[in-house]
């Protein structure tokens, strides 16, 4: 099985660079990206079965390096649960951007990078996913933020590169935080191992811990964007090609929340900020569903509730009981899930009707009820409604949350609450406005609508544009996922619970390297 | 663990330093921060590997030093390399599109500005000022240096493929989507 786990970094990589040989040819370029991500899917599916019904987490050094020297790569229940949904949904969005591409007819002006650009995107996630020590996971945060401003400036238009510049200018303050980081992290305890990082941890000041846990926490929290350093994503992430978008909101800040958790129960079990991401959390949740509340067009509304929900998993951290890991751990997978899914569904109704402002788009439910349904289901199901996940997701952290039970836990329950339905106020206002709304009626409505004439990208409008079926059935495919995730939610929660678990307990480094076959 | 007292001072310099020039508009400065920023963080791998001199290969004579942090400060050179020479793109792409280096004003942040300040009209001269160039060589009489747009200059052949859709397209970069 150890032989599979390098696999999910070396094939990305490896179809990367046939797909930039391939330049000319992008059917070629197609075809080996497709290829690619499915096999990957195909070993993590492999890798989380073999993971999760045997218990034991598989640990492989490269090169053959005793352990804590050498790079290690280790798959536990959380890295392969996190890669078969990211492959999921990184095929998904694959599919939708080949549609695109096709139907806009790439051949006058060929984007060769996208599809090299996009593999490598992969590979760096799914290697920050298994990376075991700090350093492999800083790797596998610049192979994907390098590959993520070549995205986002993708095509070099003039609005693009000035959001771009400031998406890239903040991820490298935080990349070089994270450098600093893990320089002092070795200063302190001589090893970039995780697992001998946590062993290790314990026999320092409490001080030094402090210290090192709010440099890593800083570092985390631009990358996730949580309140106040989320500033930059609701600004930068409109402007990118839809799949871009959407790809970004579904993975880039989980990538950072999952660097998150390792930190708060692996690296530092003992150093306690918890208050402090209580407050932080609360903070995030209210601040960015109240921005979404204030904007007029749907990305923009999207942006905001990504950051929002950040809020969510900052919170399930902050509880820190297995349970609740578990409900955060759920909550990510349907987070990554349904907003990846609600921006595809956006970028099809930026091509239906020509703009994606709520204002201008009307009748939608008559003109494209399949867009409708695309829309709806995600929208109610991030909104946290029964019986979708994101309800059985936010019903698992209140209640963790209330089995603690100190005033705090209470406020930030009320504040979640809050929250949600902010959330769902907003999307349904979109919904109400872009959707049921007739070109007749729209007189009536104008009037009590016009507080949000003045909201940022109001009144953009592009060129509309057919919509080939291939787009439709890549986001009816996320939608379906979505579905799944709640019909399957008994097994996957089991699973999450399990993750939880495996995750407050310490593992040592002998079992690391019982585990490597040392 | 015996540390080179100057190595750190280096470090805090060229942190500081990094830092205040990324602060700065310019976008080359910004880069030059970079930079900056980049070789304290090396640095500061070099001063945790402890006293330096030893050869760091194992089963060599007489002190050995810690090789891990070389290793790890070779990997961030090439990390940072590789981000600068695309920041070097990026920075002569923003030229290219006809202004000087400078990180824009988002004129949507402009339009709420100006919604929220409606009738006001005291600070309306703070919302022009981020219009103007900031680089130190524009627009003086002892310019060294004149800013040309690519269409100054006949020899220059602006080749980059996604201009054209953004000149031909007007609103291109809103919904632009050519994968």
């Amino acid at each position: 099985m150890s032989a599979l786990v390098p696999l999910l970094v070396t094939l990305p990589l490896l179809g990367a660079a046939i797909a930039l040989i391939a330049g000319r040819h992008r059917k070629t370029q197609v075809v080996v990206s497709i290829t690619t991500l499915t096999i990957v899917l195909v070993i993590a599916s492999i890798l989380l079965y073999v993971v999760d019904v045997g218990g034991q987490p598989i640990a492989v050094s490269i090169g053959g390096w005793p352990i804590p020297f050498g790079i290690v790569l280790y798959v536990d229940r959380l890295a392969a649960l996190l890669v078969v949904v990211s492959s999921v949904v990184l095929l998904a969005v694959l599919l939708f951007s080949v549609g695109q591409g096709a139907a806009d007819g790439d051949d006058d002006t060929p984007v060769s990078i996208f599809h090299p650009s996009y593999l490598i995107l992969a590979a760096g996630i799914f290697n920050a996913f298994i990376a075991g020590d700090l350093f492999n996971l800083y790797v596998g945060f610049e192979i994907l933020l390098v590959a993520s401003y070549v995205l986002i400036t993708l095509g070099s238009t003039e609005s693009r590169i000035r959001t771009g510049v400031v998406y890239i200018v903040v991820s490298l303050v935080s990349s070089i935080l994270f450098l600093a980081a893990i320089a002092m992290i070795y200063g302190a305890l001589g090893t970039v191992n995780m697992v001998q990082i946590s062993e290790r941890m314990t026999q320092l000041p409490q001080d030094t811990q402090l210290l090192l846990h709010l440099m890593l926490l800083l570092a985390f929290s631009i990358k996730a964007a949580v309140f106040p350093l989320s500033f930059w994503l609701p600004d930068s992430y409109p402007t990118a090609p839809a799949p871009v978008t959407a790809v970004f909101a579904g993975l880039l800040t989980k990538v950072g929340v999952y660097a998150l958790i390792r930190t708060e129960t692996q690296l530092f079990a003992e150093s306690d900020v918890n208050t402090l991401l209580m407050i932080v959390a609360l903070a995030t949740m209210i601040v960015g569903v109240l921005g979404a509340v204030a904007q007029a067009e749907l990305k923009r509304i999207l942006s905001f509730t990504l950051v929002s929900h950040i809020g969510y998993m900052v919170f399930g951290l902050a509880i820190a009981t297995p349970a609740a890991i578990g409900a955060t751990i759920y909550y990510m997978v349907h987070h990554i899930v349904v907003q990846t899914t609600l921006f595809l569904a956006v970028g099809l109704v930026e091509r239906r009707a020509g703009s994606t402002s709520i204002l201008r788009v009307t009748g939608l439910m008559r003109a494209a009820p399949m867009i409708a349904v695309l829309y709806f289901i995600p929208a109610v199901n991030l909104g946290g409604l029964p019986p979708f996940s994101g309800f059985i997701g936010k019903f698992a952290l209140f209640d963790a949350a209330s089995k603690v039970g100190t005033p705090i836990m209470m406020v930030l329950i009320v504040g979640g609450i809050v929250t949600s339905l902010l959330t769902l106020y907003a999307l349904m206002r979109a919904w109400n406005l872009s959707f049921w709304r007739e070109e007749e009626d729209s007189a009536e409505t104008e009037s009590r609508i016009s507080y949000l004439g003045g909201a940022p990208a109001a009144g953009i409008q592009t060129e509309r544009r057919v919509i080939p079926r291939i787009m439709t059935a890549a986001t009816t495919g996320m939608v379906a996922v979505t579905v799944a995730l709640t019909i399957f939610a008994g097994p996957l929660y089991g699973v999450c619970e399990r993750i939880g678990a495996a995750l407050l307990e310490p593992v040592s480094l002998s079992q690391l390297q019982e585990e490597a076959g040392q | 663990m015996n540390v080179s007292l100057v190595l750190i001072v280096i470090m805090a310099v060229l942190f500081a330093c990094g830092v205040y020039s990324m602060l700065e508009r310019s976008l080359t400065r910004v880069l030059i921060g970079f930079l900056l920023l980049g070789n304290a963080a090396n640095l500061l791998l070099l001063v945790v590997m402890g006293r330096p001199g030893g050869a760091p290969f194992y089963g060599a004579e007489g002190e050995v030093s810690d090789p891990l942090p070389q290793a790890l400060t070779l990997t961030a050179i090439v990390i940072t390399f590789a981000v600068s020479a695309f920041l070097l793109a990026l920075i002569y792409r923003s030229w290219q599109l006809g202004q000087a280096d400078t990180v824009t004003d988002d004129e949507t942040d402009i339009a709420v500005r100006e919604r929220t300040l409606g009738a006001e009209e005291t600070m309306d001269d703070e919302g022009e000022l981020g219009d103007e160039p900031t680089t130190d060589f524009v627009g003086l009489d002892t310019s060294p240096i004149t800013v040309l747009g690519s269409r100054d200059v006949p020899g220059i052949v602006d080749d980059a493929p996604a201009d054209r859709p953004a000149t031909r397209r007007p609103g291109s970069g809103q919904g632009g989507d050519r994968l």
